[in-house]
């Protein structure tokens, strides 16, 4: 099932939770919706099921509006973060739930509804559990069985949130794995809520990035990730160092060099803030585009060495990583000048303000006054 | 109940353990045996003199004539008539009340709406107003010279000094105790699991039946039991509207008090042993439920 969002608007009180979202979903597709706490993905994935009604907008499935339609009219199935079994029921019971309260005409006879409740228990690996309580379940199981239970009514359209928010980190790689195998086996169009970056990436065909009720920007993994379409998207998919610059055309200085960053597009003249992770830093000799920046400490953590540098000319602190078996790990000593190239890195037009400190314009970043370049 | 734990002696150890780091840390969270003792002391002192006492009195001053006399006093037709009065308010009050608690805890605790606060406190009025209030309320309503008192005595319908009174000023004053035990309850509960069930196609009384209910049925067991307890008890309330006509608006409390005061005491007795036997029966359900459902019930205790 194709789904549709358009226009959606929806506050609580005084609080504008989504101001005009609009999302188009494959079917078939697997969707994250990732963003910080309080950017609205919750209230999104709510309005979608039909746990919150917009105060404008439309939400279609295929072409029919189901905007002011309550969920058990729309047959989508639910996944609660905290799973919400019912604990006086088996885990059994718990997935025949949705068929067993069917209206008597369309329900199907009660051999059946077991036999499809097993079959769904074998789908999620659980079989032999079926006389269980919720409460003799680990948590992955738990979440398995809410799943189960979800896919028992053949829902249009599956919705999660925050699958695995309330799992610990081992069980939660196995799950997100076991999940995207599974969505691969049944083809349900699925859309799940995250604040896990990593999770987000790994799992979906598409990523939603949302901040403050909207959409910053709609994309695969590689695509967010490596055209991040605001400062807002760039610093939310990683760590970040910022340093000011001026664009001349298709020319980009650091402030306080002279060798421009040579870039694809032309630019408009003026102040850019140049986004660039810590990885993407490297030692360079002079005479290439980079800057020089004193180092002031390295602390290795695991097989990273994670360096704090102070940019010579504006003073900034710049965070560096390496591989500690790098060459260029070992030449990293407090209190040494080094260069630093950029490989990787992205322009946008200074103002556009601290990431996430404010909503960007959505249509600065239509007119795509930003650049990826590349280098090295 | 976890606060009686820390009033108890600590658990006694093998002698092994003794000077080891458990008994160092009980040591540090405990006073000292003669603090403990006299602190104990005190409290079975005062439990003695103001409830197992009392208590026992009520039973050995009904017992004290023999058996036939209690007997006799409880199968005499006045006494017969209170008791079935008492049942008949009680069969009345409290599935009004159920159905009452059941609404509101579910309006507070599922929905977000104007008035909320008010709701809450306007719930607990009962237990902050004087059940002698509570009686004259309905007199000032309902009496021969009261609001409606000359409409009610043209059409001939009698609410003071008859059951229906009895039962109006009851209801009034046990109201509280089932929405009171399920609004934590539910509040905690959340709407998660109301929310699954019609994400899954349940219909609303489907919901309620299969999901909500299953998961506040302790409690509301609870609740029902207090609710009982009090409206079989109650006397101030009842006292005001009942008008004390014997073999017709007295309760059970009322006619003990009859009782009493025309020095019947061994009736008198013999009937109160009645109503401390269901207060007994009351309790050691309530201590059971506790015991066995404690997790399901309200956080706050607070009756």
């Amino acid at each position: 099932m194709d789904i549709h969002v358009r226009g959606i608007h929806k506050s609580f009180g005084g609080f504008k939770a989504l101001s005009g979202v609009d999302l188009d979903i494959a079917s078939g597709e697997l969707i994250a919706l990732l963003g910080p706490s309080g950017s609205g993905k919750t209230t999104l994935l709510r309005v979608i099921a039909g746990l919150e009604f917009p105060e404008q907008g439309q939400i279609l499935f295929g072409d029919e509006d189901m905007a002011a339609r309550p969920i058990r009219e729309r047959r989508v199935g639910f996944v609660f973060q905290h799973y919400a079994l019912f604990k006086h029921m088996t885990v059994l019971d718990n997935i025949a739930f949705g068929l067993r309260v069917r209206e008597r005409g369309e329900r199907p006879p009660e051999a059946t509804i077991r036999a499809r409740a097993r079959e769904l228990l074998d789908l999620v690996q659980l079989s032999g559990l079926e006389k269980r309580y919720p409460a003799q379940l680990s948590g992955g199981q738990r979440q398995r069985v809410a799943l189960a239970r979800a896919l028992a009514i053949d829902p249009r359209l599956l919705l999660l949130d925050e699958p695995f928010g309330a799992l610990d980190a081992k069980v939660r790689k196995d799950l997100r794995r076991w999940l995207r195998s599974l969505h691969e086996q049944t083809g349900y169009t699925t859309i799940f809520v995250t604040h896990d970056q990593e999770e987000a990436l790994e799992l979906a065909d598409r990523v939603v990035i949302m901040n403050r009720g909207q959409i910053e920007q709609v994309g695969s993994t590689d695509e967010v990730y490596e055209k991040p379409a605001s400062p807002f998207v760039f610093d939310f998919l990683g760590n970040t160092n910022v340093l000011p610059g001026e664009a001349r055309g298709r020319e980009v200085f650091i402030d306080g060099h002279d060798t421009p960053i040579v870039t694809d597009t032309i630019h408009p003249n003026g102040a850019v803030d140049i986004y660039v992770r810590p990885g993407d830093l490297r030692l360079a000799d002079g005479g290439i585009p980079g800057f020089y920046a004193d180092v002031r400490s390295t602390q290795r953590t695991g097989p990273i060495v994670r360096c704090e540098a102070q940019a010579v000319h504006s003073g900034q602190l710049i965070e560096l990583e390496f591989p500690h078996l790098h060459h260029d790990a070992p030449r990293l000593q407090p209190g040494q000048r080094v260069y630093l190239r950029l490989n990787n890195f992205s322009i946008f037009p200074r103002g556009q303000g601290k990431p996430g400190a404010k909503p960007s314009d959505p249509t600065v970043l239509i007119g795509s006054e930003r650049e990826r370049g590349r280098l090295g | 109940m976890s606060q009686d734990a820390s009033l108890q002696d600590p658990p006694s150890l093998p002698p092994e353990f003794g000077a080891g780091p458990l008994a160092r840390r009980n040591a540090a969270i405990t006073e000292a045996p003669w603090v403990r003792y006299i602190l104990i002391g005190f409290a079975l002192l005062f439990l003695t003199g103001f409830l197992f006492l009392p208590l026992a009195t009520v039973f050995v001053e009904a017992f004290r004539n023999g058996w036939r006399l209690y007997l006799a006093a409880l199968i005499e037709p006045d006494a017969l008539a209170a008791i079935r009065l008492t049942l008949l308010t009680a069969v009345i009050a409290v599935p009004l009340n159920l159905l009452f608690g059941l609404c509101a805890a579910w309006a507070i605790a599922k929905f977000q709406f104007r008035g909320k606060a008010l709701l809450i406190s306007l719930i607990d009025l009962p237990f902050s107003v004087s059940p002698v209030v509570a009686g004259l309320i309905y007199v000032l309503i309902f009496g021969a010279h009261g609001w409606f008192g000359s409409w009610l005595s043209d059409h001939d319908i009698k609410i003071i000094f008859s059951t229906p009174g009895i039962v109006l000023a009851t209801i009034f004053v046990t109201f509280p105790f089932v929405a009171r035990e399920l609004i934590p309850l539910m509040q905690e509960q959340g709407t998660d699991y109301e929310q699954a069930a019609l994400s899954l196609g349940a219909s609303g009384w489907q919901t309620f039946w299969h999901v909500t209910l299953p998961n506040i049925r302790w409690g509301l067991l609870f609740g029902v039991l207090l609710c009982n307890s009090r409206a079989m008890g109650e006397f101030g309330a009842v006292s005001v509207v009942s008008g004390h006509i014997r073999g017709q608006t007295n309760t059970m409390p009322l006619h003990v008090e009859i009782l009493y005061n025309e020095y019947q005491f061994s009736a008198a007795f013999a009937v109160a042993s009645l109503l401390a036997l269901l207060a007994l029966v009351t309790l050691s359900l309530k201590s059971y439920l506790e015991w066995r459902h404690g997790d399901e019930l309200a956080a706050t205790r607070k009756h």
